[in-house]
């Protein structure tokens, strides 16, 4: 079978001030990341603001080249399709339904446009098309002769997903897709996407800060720290038996609806990730609870363990004892 | 009011605000008392927000306010001047917002936002507040506060700010503390630290907390009372443990249906979802605001709806009587 997505030690920077009087700095947005991601699946990346998971996005996308390495979308490099082919295999879905609309075309006009870039389909069944995903999507026929700011944010998200699907694509890369709306509406389109995908066959990279809608829909989950997965396992095993501490304190973090607990203390102390000034060694030892002092100048890098990636020094410490409770637990 | 609190320090009754087309509140009634914690939940354009400004006098131009009272400590709030309001704001209440991007100046020093209010409530010199600006950046958990105050806005992170601004809020001994969204901008290892911190400084400082926020899981393991907010009403309201353990008005069971929990629910099934969207409530409308996205509405729905106790402080507005799950599982 073969990989819907491959992405091959890819690296992303940002060269950022270089004005009067100041230096220019590096942000290394994405820092050597690989991983591959069978048809069907749907990878969840969960991470802070600012550890990259947006910028891996866009590569994917193909939205953004990157600075080294190669993505792979069935396939084929993304550097050598052009944005037409590219187009008909991956579509995006950002975050933001109300800046990722034209306000000044018409619902059927904004579905329509991929088709018209793309030319193939004769005039006369673009607008079929257009229609028949629009009622996939759960916008009517009515709706969708309005304008995007005479609808609420849950259907403005539902018309974006309609013209990612328009295409026909294999492949999605949702971009925190429901973070902004209301948790009723974002369980409509958490919903529509896990239907959308059994219907078509779709693989989705799913972009989130919230665990728990990730483990919601995701079969697998990358977790990203400073530019790099830190761990990277099926979801269920994830969320069972987190093995990076990072993983750990952000599960930790989730707040349940469950008066009879209080606020966790997650033990990750003041210290802020800063990607422009990543630390040496392992990149998340100044907030490690369990860090030690190789975790300073070791960088814990292409770490294996039970056949999940966990970018930790305390893995291969640990290895004996935790591969027996682990084996034990599955 | 409950009889352990006699006087709460906050009480609001009957209030509504309008704006022209839309109707924002529609009659809230709430109270906090001392070293408690009241939160304030529902989704965007509830009346959540436009409620906590309203007992702030810091209503948007054009909005009309109406209440049966606003109680401050027993002084009646509606009767203020503006002047006479402006003494109060930033002193005895304080309030901390959403973005703490937007609401720090970025072209004033962390210091001199921090010492204005207390030079101008409590006729200190700079120096004096300095001092207790530091000691409050101190108290909040930021390291090396002297050289804090020099810097400006942008030279900190999310969680930085939202500290300073707590600093800033708790200048001059506030009684009441209103905060709004505190930690929706923020990364969820992040919330849960500035939500420690509030609750920590919340008991040793003996504060009235009014907590608004849009997300339950922060309610659960904050509040000690809750008011659901649905169209501009409290719909169901009583103490946390009361709440979590039978909620009654069928928006908030819905609700609670709606958030995906880590370990809860099963992969592939679906997410239980609210149809449709918040309506906007025109002036004149009369019966449950709810009742277009109710499973279990009925034409009586558009009369009148009643407020009925569940026991103890508990109460709902609905038709429907309290043990109603029991009659529609049956």
């Amino acid at each position: 079978m073969t990989c819907a997505i491959e992405v091959r030690d890819v690296y992303r920077q940002f060269q950022h001030g270089g004005g009067f009087a100041h230096a220019s700095y590096a942000v290394r947005a994405v820092d050597g990341v690989t991983f591959s991601l069978s048809a069907g699946d749907v990878l969840g990346i969960v991470g802070e603001s600012g550890c990259g998971k947006s910028t891996l996005g866009r590569l994917i996308a193909g939205l953004l080249p990157p600075s080294a390495g190669e993505v792979l979308v069935d396939g084929r490099s993304l550097a050598r399709l052009d944005r037409r082919e590219r187009a008909r295999l991956i579509q995006p879905v950002f975050q933001d339904p109300f800046s990722s609309l034209n306000p000044r075309q018409r619902i059927r006009d904004i579905v329509r446009l991929p088709l018209m870039a793309q030319g193939e389909l004769p005039k006369s069944q673009q607008m079929d098309r257009v229609m028949e995903m629009l009622a996939r999507v759960g916008i009517s026929g009515e709706m969708a002769e309005r304008m995007p700011s005479q609808l609420s944010g849950g259907q403005r998200q539902r018309v974006a997903i309609a013209r990612a699907l328009v295409l026909r694509p294999r492949i999605v890369v949702c971009d925190e897709p429901t973070s902004a709306l209301d948790v009723s509406v974002q369980a409509q389109i958490l919903n529509l996407l896990a239907e959308l995908r059994r219907e078509l066959g779709l693989t989705y990279v799913f972009i989130s800060h919230n665990l728990a809608v990730v483990e919601h829909i995701a079969t697998e989950v990358a977790v990203m720290y400073l530019g790099r997965i830190v761990e990277h396992a099926p979801t269920q095993d994830l969320f069972r038996a987190p093995m990076h501490p990072y993983t750990n304190a952000l599960l930790a973090s989730v707040l349940t609806p469950d008066p009879a607990l209080g606020i966790p203390d997650v033990g990750l102390g003041d210290t802020y990730p800063d990607p422009a000034n990543i630390p040496p060694g392992c990149r998340f030892h100044p907030r490690c609870p369990s860090a030690f002092a190789d975790c300073k100048t070791t960088a814990p890098d292409d770490i294996h363990r039970d056949g999940r990636l966990v970018e930790c020094l305390l893995t291969v410490a640990h290895a004996g004892s935790r591969q027996q409770t682990h084996s034990a637990g599955n | 009011m409950t009889a352990s609190t006699p006087e709460p320090v906050l009480s609001v009754a009957g209030l509504r605000v309008s704006f022209r087309q839309t109707e924002a509140v529609r009659g809230v009634s709430l109270a906090v008392g001392r070293g408690e914690t009241h939160c304030v939940v529902g989704e965007s354009g509830c009346g959540k927000s436009i409620s906590a400004l309203s007992v702030m006098n810091l209503l948007p131009r054009g909005a009309i306010r109406t209440a049966d009272h606003i109680r401050f400590q027993g002084q009646d709030l509606l009767k203020l001047s503006e002047t006479q309001f402006a003494r109060l704001r930033g002193d005895k209440i304080a309030m901390i917002f959403q973005e703490p991007m937007t609401s720090l100046n970025p072209a004033y020093t962390i210091g001199s936002q921090m010492s204005e209010v207390f030079e101008r409530h409590r006729r200190a010199t700079r120096r004096q507040a300095m001092d207790r600006a530091a000691e409050l950046l101190a108290r909040v958990g930021i390291t090396a506060p002297g050289m804090r105050l020099g810097q400006y806005p942008h030279q900190l992170s999310g969680g930085l700010r939202q500290r300073v601004m707590i600093a800033m809020a708790l200048m001059c001994d506030p009684e009441l503390l209103i905060a709004d969204e505190p930690t929706t901008a923020l990364d969820v290892t992040v919330q849960a630290q500035i939500l420690r911190l509030l609750q920590k400084l919340q008991q040793e400082l003996g504060l009235a907390l009014l907590l608004i926020t849009h997300d339950f899981g922060v309610v659960a393991r904050m509040a000690q009372r809750v008011s659901v907010m649905y169209a501009g009403e409290v719909i169901e309201s009583g103490t946390a443990a009361d709440l979590f353990a039978a909620p009654t008005h069928p928006y908030t069971r819905g609700l609670l249906e709606c958030i995906p929990v880590p370990g809860q629910v099963a992969p592939g099934e679906r997410l239980g979802s609210i149809p449709g969207a918040v309506p906007r409530i025109a002036p004149g409308f009369v019966g449950c605001g709810f009742r277009e996205r109710c499973a279990l509405a009925t034409p009586e729905c558009a009369r009148a709806v009643p407020k009925r106790a569940a026991g103890g402080d508990h109460s709902y507005l609905c038709r429907l009587q309290p043990d109603w799950k029991r009659d529609a599982a049956a």
